[in-house]
């Protein structure tokens, strides 16, 4: 199948960005990154430079294979992250616009590839949780009802990627603080912390220059991992319960 | 104080004020509406007239009409606010892609500061209209009803509402309060945090029928002054 991409292409963070049009020879089976592997293999040939795209595990999980598909991050397909597409959801002769993750908070490095240490800022500020080390705890110690760790687990299936930001028309970073608020404080754990946690990291989100959710449900629908706004909800009532119920401020 | 000033500043803090004005301005629309439908009694415009003295003489009534001013001030203050913000947090919105995606978003979701905008337009037009010429002017005569005196605002009213170009303008504006409002009611909710399996979808429900209700409400006043204008 021939498809005909206009691909995204700046030197650097400076410098001006343009679309540049390629013709590739794509297979249905391959992935979506495949088929870029063979355009830059074909540059490679021509002595061209090749495009600059970040990837990684190649199979959902690791967050990094961040491509604006056809105006849409990661792709037409709902629940899957670039390097999981395939070309069968094309058709030959397509024309495909794969563009960088945009907002100020992400920075373009080179071509498709941006700067989301924004997200390892926010992680940073409170998202993890304070255990000490030493003797492995009985695993039953702690009873945790089945609902609460489940909601906890589909939390936790963010894996960081951006797509959410990408989405958003405001580039707001609500739904990935959130699924990181809910995520480790939810569980007894990181409850503990969690009233400092929601304040430290909603304080770093603003920080960093991320946009202000206004409930389109644009991020829920793109995301790869299906991380619901229900996480925002539960973040927006925990942050104004911990700065106005709690002694304590961030 | 300043843990105060920070809490109303970030960004929760902002759509949380975005949310708790927007519930003010729906609850005013109820009761708007409840007295607007006064118009439409069919004596003349007796009741409407002694209840809209009524309102410009209660003390109560006087209070909260200041901070239903106040709110309508800060929503649309911190609306375009928010918008420009945004904007520039995302380097262009909706349209910073070279193909622009609408599959996942609502129409209206989408166009919130420009409804916004509209109805804000709106209200300075519709305040103008009847507002300032009832407090500010001499305009509505006064008429008497058993010994009491009070201005003939239904007499502005049908005399506003026979003119074709402002009865298209009112009903325009009133299905562009309803997208407004299709988004934003359910929006408050989610902002306030209250999202849950079993209370959203009834939330949603609301938010529907008010956003179709409401406006159809209002926009059947000037409909019918037209319609049946001497």
């Amino acid at each position: 199948m021939k498809i005909h991409l206009k691909v995204w292409r700046q030197r650097n963070g400076e410098s001006k960005g343009y679309l540049e049009d390629h013709q590739v020879e794509a297979d249905e089976h391959m992935s979506f990154l495949e088929m870029m592997d063979v355009l830059n293999e074909d540059l490679v040939s021509k002595k061209e430079t090749p495009v600059a795209f970040e990837h990684d595990c190649r199979e959902g999980i690791c967050g990094s294979c961040n491509m604006v598909i056809n105006g849409q991050p990661h792709g037409p397909d709902s629940g899957t992250t670039t390097c999981q597409l395939h070309m069968r959801s094309f058709k030959d002769g397509d024309t495909v616009v794969v563009e960088p993750w945009r907002a100020v908070a992400f920075p373009v490095i080179k071509d498709l590839i941006v700067d989301r240490s924004s997200f390892d800022r926010i992680i940073q500020a409170g998202g993890y949780i304070s255990v000490n080390t030493g003797q492995a705890q009985d695993g039953n110690a702690i009873p945790i009802e089945k609902g609460r760790s489940a909601f906890a687990m589909d939390a936790a299936e963010c894996i960081g990627c951006g797509a959410c930001v990408a989405a958003c028309p405001n580039a707001s970073a609500m739904l990935f603080t959130s699924a990181k608020v809910a995520h480790l404080g939810t569980m007894p754990q990181g409850e503990v912390e969690q009233s400092t946690r929601v304040q430290s990291m909603v304080k770093q989100m603003d920080l960093e220059g991320f946009g202000m959710c206004s409930n389109t449900g644009a991020c829920e629908a793109e995301c790869p991992k299906g991380i619901s706004i229900t996480n925002i909800a539960l973040m927006n009532r925990q942050y104004a319960g911990s700065v106005l119920g709690s002694e304590k401020s961030v | 104080m300043s843990w105060l000033t920070n809490f109303l500043f970030s960004s929760i803090g902002r759509k949380l004020t975005m949310s708790l004005t927007g519930i003010f301005l729906i609850l005013f629309l109820t009761v708007h509406l409840l007295g607007n439908l006064q118009l439409l009694a069919g004596d003349g415009g007796e009741k409407f007239n002694l209840y809209a003295d009524f309102m410009g003489q209660n003390p109560l009534i006087q209070f909260i009409s200041i901070g239903n001013f106040f709110f309508i001030f800060l929503h649309a203050v911190l609306g375009i606010l928010l918008y420009f913000q945004n904007k520039a947090a995302s380097g262009g919105g909706t349209s910073r892609y070279a193909v622009k995606s609408t599959k996942t978003t609502t129409y209206s979701s989408r166009n919130m500061a420009w409804f916004g905008t509209v109805i804000l337009v709106f209200i300075l037009i519709h305040l103008f209209q009847f507002w300032f010429k009832m407090k500010m002017t001499s305009i509505p005569e006064l008429v008497t009803y058993d010994g009491v005196e009070v201005k003939n605002l239904y007499t502005l009213v049908a005399a506003t509402f026979s003119n074709i170009p402002f009865v298209i303008f009112y009903v325009v504006s009133m299905i562009v309060i309803g997208l407004h409002l299709s988004h934003g009611f359910q929006s408050a909710f989610q902002t306030l945090g209250l999202n849950h399996k079993k209370y959203t979808p009834i939330i949603n429900g609301l938010g529907t029928a008010y956003s179709i209700l409401i406006p159809l409400g209002f926009a059947i006043i000037p409909i019918v002054f037209y319609l049946t204008k001497a």
